[in-house]
């Protein structure tokens, strides 16, 4: 049987993003796939040798819109290694609150990416509809729909009052009854079963040999998530990660389901048990040459921002107008990094790893991000081989490609 | 602060089928670029999230033999750090030539503080 090689992306209907995949078929099957990346590649890492470390927390979250909080709280958590800073608690409980609501409106926007990728398009119009209550909630507590720059250096900039905490509840009651509405179609259904279940499978071998991680890691059966080391809250709300075990691509799907409701319970406890007090540390080291840096903001803009869609569809109470305490919005962060540090958290996608640099000046000397479709990409290639040219979109999907992260 | 292990460069490979075979897996690799001393890589292991990290120290223009056919997942690290810092790894399983991300003309290595020329391996 002659062989012939078809260009899968970069663009492509079923990929928001430019991953380039050489398929090598034979008679409509795969037997090779060969990547290509660097079509949107930024460079991001070097940008960390002219900005200030402060900065840099703002370029980090541009890595990615989707994951933009984590790739900040990992950021800062490495700095805050270096710089020998101990965070409050209650950033630490704010931190989580947000990184977990971030994972929620990731998996909602992939479940419904992965219904449209076969074809779905009424169940991927549900879960958009169930991400925007998401979006809301972080428009009204930071200002910004993704983009939340709520971490800095030694904390958080912004806070919850008790009227938005209880406002979030309300919200997070809405949308979970609202997800367990589409559970039986996006995990019973026959199409989406048929389409599924056996295609795309990583054994538990492979996903650990190979280097996945995230969803896909443990939906081939292991129970790793870089949650389990504690940071942020993670260390006093006893996590456990979900699994499970077929390895196929509705395994990857279930998993994120699941997630995704895990996470309105982490939100929930990390309400619950959040304690007083501030919410960013103020360092001063000693130098005299750097300015402190002072991060204000204005809760007005943020109503305002909130209400001028006049269609807005709100089905429970708005979010309360409440001004922030003062203080609460304010950081300062003075000093120069000089040291090294690893840190990891758990993105939507998978484990972030930050390797970070500082040389004692103001700019860190090398700042290095290893994101979870980057590990996920080796895993893919080995799944590929062997399965069908139609089951390719649904299969590539299944390990919820960033190729922004990817690419830095 | 970072802890890590020295790493000579004859023992990448022994190290890493080590790893590999106790059941570590790899997190990725980290090349920093050290101005005249040469080139600082580390290699970041896993296992039950506990994290080892060796530091590998070399020259510039140093070959570095590949851990891809050990670890698979190692052959994107080690094509981007060749794109980025010109270091160049042997036997690598799929081996990109330096066009993983640049353009197969470009010679100046994008991260690298002073500009290197590449070598073939």
């Amino acid at each position: 049987m002659a062989r012939t090689i078809l260009p899968f992306g970069p663009q492509h209907p079923v990929l928001p993003e430019p991953l380039h995949l050489k398929l090598t078929i034979e008679n409509e099957i795969v037997v090779e796939a060969l990547p290509t990346l660097g079509y949107v590649h930024r460079g991001l890492e070097k940008l960390c040798e002219v900005r200030d470390f402060n900065q840099m927390v703002q370029i980090v979250e541009r890595v990615c819109g989707i994951c933009s909080c984590l790739h900040a709280l990992c950021y800062c958590e490495g700095i805050e290694e270096i710089m020998g800073i101990e965070v409050p608690r209650r950033a630490k409980y704010l931190r989580t609150i947000w990184g977990e609501l971030h994972r929620v409106h990731s998996h909602l926007l992939w479940l419904g990416l992965f219904a449209d990728a076969f074809g779905f398009e009424s169940l991927f119009m549900q879960f958009w509809r169930v991400r925007e209550r998401i979006m809301d909630i972080m428009e009204a507590t930071c200002g910004n729909r993704v983009v939340v720059s709520v971490n800095v250096v030694g904390g958080v900039r912004r806070d919850l009052s008790p009227e938005q905490c209880q406002w979030i509840e309300q919200q997070l009651i809405i949308s979970e009854k609202e997800i367990r509405q589409l559970q039986t179609t996006i995990l019973n259904d026959y199409t989406v079963k048929k389409r599924c279940c056996g295609k795309g499978v990583l054994t538990k071998e492979q996903a650990y040999q190979l280097g996945a991680v995230g969803p896909m890691l443990r939906g081939s059966g292991w129970a790793q998530d870089a949650r389990q080391t504690g940071y942020a809250a993670f260390g006093e709300l006893g996590f456990e990660p979900i699994v499970e075990y077929d390895g196929d691509s509705y395994a990857r799907c279930a998993v994120r389901f699941r997630e995704t409701l895990q996470s309105f319970d982490i939100v929930r406890l990390a309400i619950a048990r959040m304690p007083a007090g501030e919410t960013a540390a103020t360092v001063d080291s000693g130098s005299d040459d750097d300015t402190p840096t002072t991060i204000t903001g204005n809760r007005g803009n943020i109503i305002q921002s909130y209400n001028r869609d006049k269609h807005h569809h709100i089905t429970a109470a708005p979010p309360p107008n409440l001004d922030i305490p003062a203080g609460a919005l304010a950081a300062k962060v003075k000093g120069k990094p000089d040291g090294e540090a690893v840190t990891r958290v758990e993105q939507p996608r998978g484990e972030l790893m930050y390797y970070l640099k500082g040389d004692g000046s103001k700019h860190m000397d090398r700042v290095r991000i290893r994101t979870p479709t980057f590990a996920n990409i080796p895993p893919l290639l080995a799944m590929l081989p062997g399965c069908e040219l139609a089951d390719v979109p649904v299969i590539v999907l299944s390990i919820d490609p960033c190729i922004s992260c990817t690419e830095r | 602060m970072l802890e890590t292990i020295p790493l000579p460069l004859d023992e990448v490979v022994a190290v890493a089928k080590e790893h590999f075979d106790g059941g570590w897996r790899l997190v990725t690799m980290t090349a920093v670029d050290t101005g005249e001393a040469g080139f600082e890589i580390f290699y970041h292991y896993d296992k039950d999230l506990v994290m080892k990290h060796y530091r590998l120290s070399i020259p510039k223009e140093t070959v570095v033999p590949s851990i891809s056919p050990v670890y698979f997942a190692a052959l994107l690290v080690e094509n981007e750090i060749r794109d980025q810092f010109g270091i160049c790894f042997s036997d690598i399983v799929l081996d990109f030539g330096g066009a993983l991300y640049l353009e197969a003309e470009v010679r100046a290595m994008p991260f690298c503080k002073v500009s290197v020329a590449q070598k073939q391996s």
